[in-house]
């Protein structure tokens, strides 16, 4: 008879001792313009706290947390954002954080983070302005907007060296900018001639004039674009007014799988992205980038795209610096993030600790990939680096 | 050449406001809302395996009841009263066909993709959707105004415009017209929108970008006026056109606000005169 | 003085007071955050009310005050390291010159067509600031951190801050008060009521309707300085959010117009309601229809708002209660 007590006993304490939680926060956009991207980053979180719950939570010192997340529609908007983070802070009083999707709402997030001093991994957010502020708790996972289309012009020049005029023409918004900026400096120093640099307002439906712009440039190849609707568009009227460009590099919008419906607009347009999954990494931590691909499939029936990725690593990278902290307290994370120095199935992640550029994404490097057509079917190729690529460049695309 | 043709379509949606206007003196703050519908009603017709074009006259035909019914409900208590009320309450109409829109279809891009011709002119490429469009901006107008000096009803809504008393003494019923006239007014506004939809991608919120190009338009044409509206339109879609390949994209909405303020200042009947 | 002796002043002291210690009880930074944004809608609606309650001009486009003046601020603060209370003061200042030289012109319109033009002056104000480069452009301008260092802190700064927007709020109730008991006042119902009468009873109506103008901004631009420097930063979307103007309408006419108690009443319902909307996850995608709904039966069946309603109802509430 005592032993069964005690075995209930026993029970008892360690299901208390389950029933510990780790809450994080975070805002979504359910609604507006960054509606799609946001809900596959988010698909991503939520699958890493099915992952991480699947194997009884995570390991803090002697004891295990359940993941909790908490969030909230921020609609696109930034004045939502700073509302809803302080929310998640003071209100819901959640553990840690990240962010929603896209530099802009993230820069707003962010402050708030700051002001309080909460630790928050920043994901779908590439701006590099972002941590130049003097930040100490935000974590950025995405390779930074001043490399993204800077092999970019590598890969074009190793394509055709001849080839002198480029445009760049991209979405006003604090990523796009920071990339477009960062690419035509880029460009410039390895000799390109930047015949145009025009930023185009982030509601634009009506590409004709600038379409005509870059016609009357003369440019042989188009870098820019911005966020997945924009870019979309701006491929389809690119391909319908004609546009006599050999080729095009958009960003966001031709990384994901959704722009096969351009059909024959989408044929030959390149992107740069943080992660495919047939990406070659083999991880210090966490599954594989097949193991990631599978679980995906399994739970959304698709292919996962770079944002659920980015969402995953975002979870896996809290998860790790919880483990090596051995406790849920703020400083004692943030000083674990600031050691880290690992390889996850989403690529590298070190983290600047330089004052001037604290958080800033460090160990990440993108890919090229480009839309060609196999066997009838339109699929994303990766065409850069070299030594990673599953096809060759089509160039010129028209 | 663009200019031209999308200006057309900015002429139409600009009679719209104007003609409203016109008759009863009441600006309509919900017409960017309803140009938004009809964007979205051609997105359902389409989706019901209308073709896009022939699905023009059913719009046309909600337009025009959503009209009757917006200003039985809403503009027809204050008719009378101080020009605040009329502003106020159609842009409450306004918040709630963009709250119920929101609802029903999130504020998510929607697209009518159909088949596009393009076509080369010399230095210019059209697309045949622009063409249509304009060309239908165009069959409207004509429609507007052998309705309005051809019929016995549109001499009714000149009357009423002219001098609503003087007309109700002569027997013509004045609320009745005054109905129709909005249903008219938000007809236009619907076709516009649906219109604009075969041409680019779209949400909820659309309206509100051509909502002011329609107000620029009609003010640059003298409110009250709807032949100055269509000008207004096509001078509006000229400037953009010309303008543009000279500045950045982005300053376009300045230059065109810029000018919307001067000629309220400096000409606020317009350039071709309006009702004042 | 013969203000100290009126109840009403020393209601709207007890109520800044309220405002400003009741968070303070237990450092209760989550209700600090809901009141702060009720005292920003009690600003604009008050400040608003000069215009659309006592003058009879209705303002579509108020909110540019607001915005302009958190991005004189943030740019004073971000770039020429200003201290915040100097840079909300000049912000404060310079938007209400500018708004002065703006009035003389376009109070020229009358009605809808004045309506419509603050409509375009908000929207060209939005896409220069847009597009103007050393303003953050599209980007707008965000604080380096250090900046709330110098303040004691972050923590400590949000809770300053805040007490200056509720003593901004205190003021606008005093200035709408102060406003309606003087002669210039008594002029501006005039012109409310019939501006041609007004003119030829000799009320320098050009004049008192542009200081009215400028009047109603400078509250409003100090409040956006102060705001935006508690957010961090300020971009064009919500600095110029055209539909923050037509919701402080919403709260005036909420409220009862020309009435001192009602645009606060009005705002601080309307904050509420909004609040409640917006949180809760089936009701939020209405909060605009309801708004809207909410301004068409105000409109159709009371136009004289709450207080307009009180009035009737019980008219010795028109001695206490203004």
């Amino acid at each position: 008879m005592k032993k069964s007590w005690l075995m209930l006993l026993l029970a008892a304490a360690l299901g208390l001792a389950q029933a510990q939680t780790v809450t994080i926060g975070l805002t979504v956009s359910k609604t507006g313009k960054y509606n799609v991207e946001s809900v596959n980053q988010l698909n991503g979180i939520k699958l890493w706290q099915d992952w991480v719950n699947g194997q009884g939570g995570v390991q803090v010192g002697g004891k295990r947390y359940k993941v909790e997340l908490k969030y909230y529609d921020d609609e696109s908007k930034a004045q939502r954002v700073q509302q809803l983070y302080s929310r998640l802070i003071s209100q819901d009083k959640v553990d840690f954080l990240i962010s929603p999707y896209s530099s802009g709402l993230t820069a707003k997030a962010a402050i708030i983070s700051e002001q309080y001093g909460k630790v928050m991994v920043a994901t779908g957010a590439a701006s590099d302005s972002i941590f130049k502020l003097g930040y100490e708790n935000v974590f950025q996972i995405y390779t930074p907007a001043s490399r993204y289309l800077t092999s970019t012009v590598d890969m074009l020049k190793a394509a055709d060296p001849a080839l002198k005029k480029i445009a760049v023409v991209y979405e006003d918004s604090k990523f796009a900018k920071a990339v477009a900026t960062a690419a035509r400096d880029y460009a410039q120093k390895a000799g390109f001639d930047v015949v145009l640099f025009e930023g185009y307002p982030p509601s634009t439906t009506d590409f004709g004039p600038i379409i005509n712009k870059i016609k009357a440039s003369g440019a042989g190849a188009l870098v820019g674009g911005g966020h997945y609707a924009d870019g979309a568009t701006f491929a389809r009227q690119l391909f319908e007014q004609k546009a006599p460009l050999k080729m095009i590099a958009l960003l966001v919008a031709p990384a994901s799988d959704e722009f096969a419906q351009l059909g024959e607009a989408a044929l030959g347009v390149a992107a740069p992205s943080q992660w495919e999954p047939l990406v070659k990494y083999s991880p210090d931590f966490g599954p594989t980038p097949q193991e990631f691909t599978e679980m995906y499939r399994k739970a959304y029936g698709k292919t996962p795209a770079y944002r659920a990725a980015g969402g995953f690593a975002a979870g896996l990278v809290l998860q790790k610096a919880m483990m090596e902290a051995g406790s849920l307290d703020g400083a004692k994370v943030r000083a674990a993030l600031d050691k880290m120095d690992l390889t996850l199935f989403f690529g590298g992640i070190r983290f600047s600790t330089d004052p001037a550029s604290h958080g800033l994404q460090l160990g990440h490097e993108m890919v090229q990939i480009q839309w060609q057509k196999k066997g009838g079917q339109m699929v994303k190729e990766i065409v850069w680096p070299l030594a990673a690529k599953t096809a060759d460049l089509i160039y010129p695309i028209r | 050449m663009d200019g031209l043709l999308i200006g057309l379509v900015y002429g139409l949606a600009a009679i719209g406001l104007t003609l409203i206007f016109g008759v009863m003196d009441v600006v309509n703050l919900a017409h960017g809302a309803i140009i938004a519908l009809g964007m979205f009603f051609l997105y359902l017709f389409f989706g019901a395996g209308l073709h896009p074009y022939l699905s023009l006259l059913p719009v046309a035909i909600v337009g025009f009841f959503l009209g009757v019914i917006v200003y039985q409900i809403a503009v027809r208590r204050i008719i009378n009263g101080p020009p605040l009320m009329s502003l106020l309450a159609t842009f409450a109409v306004s918040m709630i066909i963009v709250g119920i829109g929101t609802a029903l279809w999130s504020t998510s891009p929607y697209n009518i993709n159909f088949k596009v011709v393009t076509y080369t002119l010399g230095g210019y490429t059209v697309t045949s959707a622009r063409l249509v469009s304009a060309v239908a901006a165009v069959l409207v107008t004509f429609g507007l105004y052998f309705f309005l000096y051809r019929t016995v009803l549109g001499k009714a809504v000149r009357a009423v415009a002219n001098n609503r008393e003087a007309a109700e003494l002569m027997g013509i019923p004045s609320q009745q017209i005054l109905a129709i006239s909005f249903g008219i007014g938000t007809m236009l506004a619907m076709l516009s929108g649906a219109l604009i939809a075969t041409l680019f991608p779209f949400t909820i919120l659309s309206g509100g970008v051509y909502e002011l190009k329609s107000f620029v338009a009609s003010v640059l044409g003298g409110l009250g006026n709807p032949t100055g509206a269509l000008l207004g339109g096509i001078i509006l879609g000229l400037i953009e056109g010309s303008v543009a390949p000279f500045i950045q994209v982005s300053w376009t909405n300045v230059i065109e606000f810029v000018i919307f303020v001067l000629i309220l200042l400096f000409f606020p009947t317009g350039l071709f005169g309006g009702r004042r | 003085m013969k203000a100290l002796k009126s109840p009403f002043f020393w209601l709207i002291l007890a109520f800044t007071a309220f405002f400003a210690l009741f968070p303070l009880q237990g450092n209760n930074v989550t209700l600090r955050e809901t009141l702060v944004l009720s005292a920003i809608y009690i600003i604009l609606a008050a400040n608003l009310n000069l215009m659309i309650g006592y003058t009879g001009y209705v303002n579509f486009g108020s909110i540019v005050f607001f915005g302009l003046g958190g991005y004189l601020t943030l740019w004073l603060v971000a770039d020429h390291g200003w201290n915040v209370y100097l840079a909300v003061l000049l912000a404060g200042a310079v938007t209400s010159l500018l708004t002065l030289a703006l009035g003389f012109g376009i109070l020229r319109l009358r009605g809808a067509y004045f309506a419509l033009a603050t409509i375009g002056v908000n929207e060209a104000v939005k896409d220069f600031v847009s597009n103007y480069e050393p303003w953050g452009g599209s980007e707008g301008i965000f604080l380096p951190f250090s900046t709330y260092k110098a303040m004691g802190g972050a923590a400590h700064a949000l809770w300053t801050v805040y007490f200056l927007i509720v003593m901004v709020m205190g003021a606008s109730l005093l200035l709408s008060w102060y406003v309606k008991r003087s002669k210039f006042g008594l002029g501006l119902f005039a012109i409310r009521e019939d501006e041609d009468a007004a003119i030829v009873l000799g009320v320098k109506a050009p004049t008192y309707k542009a200081l009215a103008y400028s009047l109603s901004a400078f509250l409003p631009a100090v409040a956006g300085g102060l705001y935006f420097f508690k957010n961090g930063s300020v971009v064009p979307e919500e600095a110029f959010n055209l539909h923050l103007s037509i919701e402080s309408i919403v709260m005036v006419m909420l409220g009862g117009q020309g009435t001192v108690t009602g645009p606060a009443v009005g705002a601080f319902l309307y904050e509420r309601l909004r609040g409640l909307l917006l949180t809760t996850p089936s009701l939020s995608n209405f909060h605009l229809v309801i708004a809207g709904v909410l301004l068409l039966l105000i409109i159709l069946f009371a136009p004289g708002g709450l207080m307009g309603w009180l009035y009737k109802r019980w008219p010795r509430v028109r001695g206490v209660l203004e």
